[in-house]
């Protein structure tokens, strides 16, 4: 029975300090943003490799979603002889909600994952410890021009997501469902106001922030994780782990992110 | 000119759950000196270094370095005490995304001001110290485990540091890239002066190089005595320790 109790504590203490470190961990990383000196080549770098190596994913997934919300929503209006509203349909439902999270869960499992796994390796081969044995501060270093990367990247991928989305919507249902082209895009510049925008940019950069922030301290406390964090074994659990706790966490922020800004 | 130490540590403890690796270890590191920590595998030699390096904080006890208590200084004065130090890790620990070449200059390019050809000019200076120029366009996987060790060192050495810690720098090479390491060390310590504290499984040939051998056994620094005094000691951990490593020294009927 006591057992029980006991291990109960000893995950409870474990997770608060899981939470701790991580928090603290964000903390040192923003205010190494803020910290002078700014080197912008590093920053240009991980943009390349979070945004820009993601655009064909973002292009791909995009264009699909799109062209099922322009076939089901196509569909569903015509039931009620609404097919004018195909246009804003699919442009608010882009715009609000699918862009910014689907854009999120395709950069989580393609830069996340990578991100979580480089800074791992570097903690299980002492290249973090060699760094700061160096005085050199890995926040600073590592840390700071992915943070800036990720949330620079995010709203540019999800205006993609959106854009393509919307043209895939266009080409199923104008292209193949003969839905009336004038209405699809009035529809959607009478619908869609800026607060769309904004809410769909606020939860993309919150996104950004949120996978650079969870994947890159997962591989950073690859050592403390528990049930022994070391070798590629470590790395490719808490690898997994970062990925699912993104996922997870950017559908759960969604939720917050949208009562709030409604 | 009287020795005078640069890092001290005062019955420092140490614990993992419920493993105590340091259990109240005493050792003092003299300044332009070579200390060498020796003792057996998993008795927690490395932990000293990391103690000494700020990156592990002692249960109890404490650790100075320069005359301040390495684990209550602020994160500024930490990064300022580190700029003194030199670390060769136990793999090198050579970022693996970055040249030979940008690895030596990474010290130097985040915290120095110094311009790129003057850069280039010490990076080539110090790989060619450490008899490894050429390689400057290759990666750390190209290179062979003793090259790696030496690109380490000259990384190590490239800010003139006045202590340098070698964890292991021999383990894993030949006999022959053991004895390169060496004489790279030799020399380099002639030129420049520096701190030195080793942690090598590599007994007797590191004693060569030693000024001071630390036995740590049982969580414990047994002793730190000149090399001859260490050989010649009559306290029986230390005797079992040489006899074990280097043999009996008048019989050899263990030697089996």
């Amino acid at each position: 029975m006591l057992g029980i109790f006991d291990r109960i504590g000893s995950a409870t203490l474990y997770y608060i300090n899981e939470v701790g470190r991580m928090g603290i961990f964000l903390f040192h990383s923003l205010v190494s943003i803020i910290r002078p000196p700014y080197k912008v080549w590093p920053v240009i770098r991980q943009v390349y490799i979070i945004g820009t190596l993601s655009i064909f994913v973002i292009l791909f997934t995009g264009a699909f979603t799109g062209m099922v919300l322009g076939l089901q929503g196509y569909h569903t209006l015509s039931k009620f002889g609404a097919e004018g509203l195909l246009g804003s349909a699919v442009a608010l439902s882009l715009i609000r909600e699918l862009g910014p999270v689907l854009a999120a869960l395709m950069v989580t499992g393609r830069a996340g994952s990578a991100i979580c796994a480089e800074i791992g390796v570097m903690r299980i081969s002492e290249q973090i410890d060699a760094l700061d044995c160096m005085a050199i501060d890995p926040h600073k270093y590592i840390m700071a021009p992915k943070f800036v990367a990720g949330i620079i990247s995010l709203p540019l991928l999800t205006a993609i997501f959106d854009v393509i989305g919307i043209l895939g919507g266009y080409l199923v249902g104008v292209g193949l469902l003969g839905a009336n082209e004038g209405t699809y895009f009035s529809s959607m510049y009478k619908d869609v106001e800026f607060n769309d925008v904004y809410m769909g940019f606020m939860k993309s950069l919150c996104f950004g922030l949120l996978i650079i922030w969870i994947c890159s301290s997962k591989g950073f406390f690859v050592h403390l994780t528990k049930g022994g964090g070391f070798g590629a074994e470590g790395v490719s659990r808490v690898t997994t782990n970062a990925v699912v706790l993104s996922s997870v966490s950017i559908l759960l922020f969604d939720y917050f992110l949208t009562s709030i800004l409604l | 000119m009287s020795e005078r130490p640069v890092v001290q540590l005062i019955d420092v403890r140490k614990s993992y759950g419920a493993q105590q690796v340091l259990k109240g270890v005493n050792l003092a590191i003299m300044e332009g000196k070579t200390t060498v920590i020796v003792g057996g595998s998993g008795q927690g030699k490395s932990q000293i270094i990391k103690h000494i390096l700020g990156l592990v904080r002692p249960d109890s006890g404490s650790v100075m370095v320069f005359g301040k208590e390495i684990s209550r200084v602020s994160m500024r004065e930490l990064k300022e005490i580190r700029t003194n130090f030199g670390v060769l890790f136990q793999n090198a620990a050579l970022f693996d995304s970055m040249t030979v070449f940008d690895n030596v200059a990474l010290p130097l390019r985040e915290r120095t001001k110094m311009p790129e050809e003057e850069i280039a000019k010490v990076v080539n200076e110090k790989l060619a110290m450490m008899d490894v120029e050429g390689t400057n366009d290759k990666y750390p996987a190209q290179l062979s485990g003793g090259m790696r060790k030496r690109v380490g060192l000259a990384r190590a050495l490239v800010l003139d540091p006045k202590i340098i810690f070698f964890d292991e720098p021999t383990t894993g090479l030949d006999v022959a890239k053991s004895n390169e390491i060496y004489r790279v060390f030799s020399r380099t310590q002639t030129q420049l002066g520096y701190t030195a504290v080793i942690v090598s499984h590599d007994v007797p040939k590191i004693f060569k190089l030693a000024d001071y051998v630390a036995l740590l056994h049982d969580g414990v620094i047994q002793a730190c005595l000149t090399p001859e005094e260490f050989q010649l000691s009559d306290d029986p951990v230390i005797k079992e320790f040489v006899e074990t490593t280097m043999g009996p020294l008048y019989s050899s009927e263990m030697e089996v």
